[in-house]
């Protein structure tokens, strides 16, 4: 399992109801259920995701998260997790409110468009970074809102979100000590552990 | 084998008869004191007999599901493009059975049925059905073949219903349920459709109130008419436009009322096909059972209440350009039964098809179901 997946999963209870947003192959729901028994949905649109997500056995529900997540009521589940989807939606605010309408919790990781390469990438050569956490050109990125950490807990702050956890990671998802101490610079990607 | 059968087929197959002798008490009140069901079985039971799959049918369906009746059989059954060696519904792992329901006019006792209060056919004096009383009927025929319990059980549109319905009626008697381009009750839309389908065969001069039989005759353009219209229901604007554009029969129009467009000889052909082979008292029944089932009617109109009594898992699937069981309505099951904490897959496939979709080999349908099937296949026999 991918290294952020092995962080995110010691956040989660077991026995607790899971929603897992853009849940790709299903690969964290797949350990979730049968290491912590959880019960567990996975939201994803890619249908060739969802034929793997079938082949694991996880419940997959085929939906656009643009579209908010009406298929659950307030307070239905324990954990909203959203990994490296965020940048991707077209009102991140809006999501946020969703998934923290449904979930007691949220766990969201993106990339730090804050992260000193890409600054440096900007500064340097005057076009859009492109890197291994982003891979994309300006015109053809999923990527339509990428944000620093400082920008996002920002957010969080003018929603009243309380930040729970937050785990910076490089894009091996390794830990490190310089990371931790100047996140918004150092960082490349970041797990966040949010509340209402 | 005869050479056109192809390789992925299950071969000729052979219809069979169970007969009942002990009186079914259906849910209108009136009991049929005994019955028969035509049905066809694919596949081997196991020796744990762990691997049935039922196949439910919709509105015009009946046992023949897939395969062929003969070397000379042009058509094979109406679900071969699911059913088979290899195929979503894999017939080298599992043991399905597929029937023609109570009420249905391809072998099971219906309305062309002798009544054996009167020794003359029911005709309109055969009790009106619901999905319920099917499921019970179901169940004996599952008792009969010694199934407990059912792999799964898998249905499309009326199908769907019964999968449904299956899921709440014996619970402990699936470990899953699969509902394909249904929904949890009719729209008042939907309903309005059937009406004008039945009053159009009620209205035919022909049908003295369902004893045509005993008249000798058939309200055939009655149920050409309502088969007409049920048609343009399953089909999608984009279908029938990629079908038939507005293309005329010949070169110029006649300036008369005889059919001129592509779409109408169609229609009419369709029409006069079904109006020969279907009878139009079991047309009436299978609208009004769909018209009834409404299983969240007896938990306070809540479905999620409802389906909270099912233990088996779920795959629904929906299409993008079904207008008669619309995606959102199948969304209203998934809902459902995320509220009741069961585990559910769902499914929207994109087509051009409309309703009809359901029965055609789409790559991303049968893909997807080919999967929950073969993880039942590895899981849950």
């Amino acid at each position: 399992m991918r290294s952020d997946l092995q962080i995110i999963q010691q956040w989660v209870q077991p026995n607790s109801q899971v929603l897992d947003l853009g849940c790709g192959e299903g690969a964290l729901l797949a350990y979730l259920k049968h290491h912590k028994q959880c019960l567990g949905y996975g939201m994803e649109i890619n249908p060739d995701s969802i034929v793997s997500c079938v082949e694991k056995g996880v419940n997959v529900i085929e939906h656009d998260l643009n579209n908010g997540l009406n298929h659950f009521k307030d307070d239905s589940v324990d954990t909203v997790i959203m990994t490296q989807a965020l940048q991707a939606v077209r009102r991140p605010d809006l999501l946020l409110d969703e998934m923290l309408r449904v979930g007691q919790e949220a766990i969201i990781t993106f990339p730090n468009f804050g992260y000193w390469r890409t600054r440096f990438y900007l500064l340097n050569k005057g076009r859009m970074p492109m890197s291994k956490t982003l891979p994309y050109n300006w015109y053809d990125t999923p990527n339509i809102h990428l944000c620093t950490f400082g920008d996002f807990e920002q957010l969080c702050g003018e929603k009243g979100l309380r930040i729970l956890d937050r785990t910076v990671v490089d894009s091996q998802h390794q830990e490190s000590l310089a990371a931790r101490l100047w996140p918004n610079m150092l960082g490349e990607i970041a797990i966040y552990r949010i509340s209402r | 084998m005869p050479q056109h059968i192809p390789a992925d087929s299950v071969g000729i197959v052979e219809p069979q008869t169970a007969v009942f002798d002990e009186p079914l008490e259906l849910k209108s009140g009136r009991v049929l004191p005994k019955y028969e069901l035509v049905y066809e079985t694919y596949g081997t039971l196991n020796e744990d007999k762990s691997n049935a799959i039922l196949i439910c049918h919709a509105l015009s369906g009946h046992h023949h599901a897939a395969g062929f009746h003969s070397e000379d059989d042009t058509k094979p059954g109406w679900w071969d493009a699911c059913i088979g060696p290899g195929k979503a519904i894999d017939t080298n792992q599992f043991f399905v059975i597929s029937l023609n329901n109570l009420g249905g006019c391809h072998g099971s006792t219906g309305p062309t049925s002798i009544n054996p209060e009167t020794d003359e056919p029911y005709g309109g004096d055969f009790p009106v059905l619901r999905v319920y009383d099917w499921v019970t009927s179901q169940a004996r025929l599952a008792d009969r073949l010694g199934i407990e319990c059912f792999a799964a059980v898998v249905g499309g549109s009326l199908g769907g219903m019964q999968a449904m319905r299956w899921s709440i009626q014996y619970p402990e008697r699936l470990k899953h349920c699969v509902i394909i381009a249904s929904a949890p009750k009719l729209s008042a839309q939907n309903i309005a459709f059937n009406e004008v389908a039945r009053n159009t065969i009620m209205k035919d001069p022909e049908f003295h109130d369902g004893h045509y039989l005993k008249h000798d005759t058939l309200p055939k353009t009655g149920l050409m008419q309502a088969r007409m219209l049920a048609h343009l229901t399953y089909l999608s604007d984009d279908a029938m436009g990629e079908k038939f554009g507005r293309d005329l029969k010949t070169d110029e129009v006649s300036y008369e009322f005889v059919p001129e467009f592509q779409v109408e000889s169609y229609l009419h052909y369709q029409g006069e096909k079904f109006s020969t082979t279907f009878d139009a008292n079991t047309y009436l029944l299978m609208t009004k059972a769909l018209d009834y089932f409404d299983p969240a009617q007896y938990y306070d109109n809540d479905l999620s209440k409802c389906l909270s009594q099912a233990t088996c898992k779920f795959l629904v699937m929906s299409f993008t350009t079904d207008w008669r069981f619309s995606p959102e309505r199948s969304e209203e099951i998934v809902d459902a039964l995320i509220e009741a904490d069961k585990d559910v897959t769902y499914a929207c496939i994109e087509s051009e098809k409309g309703h009809d979709a359901f029965l055609i080999p789409i790559p991303r349908y049968v893909k997807t179901f080919g999967a929950y099937m073969n993880r039942i296949a590895k899981e849950d026999i």
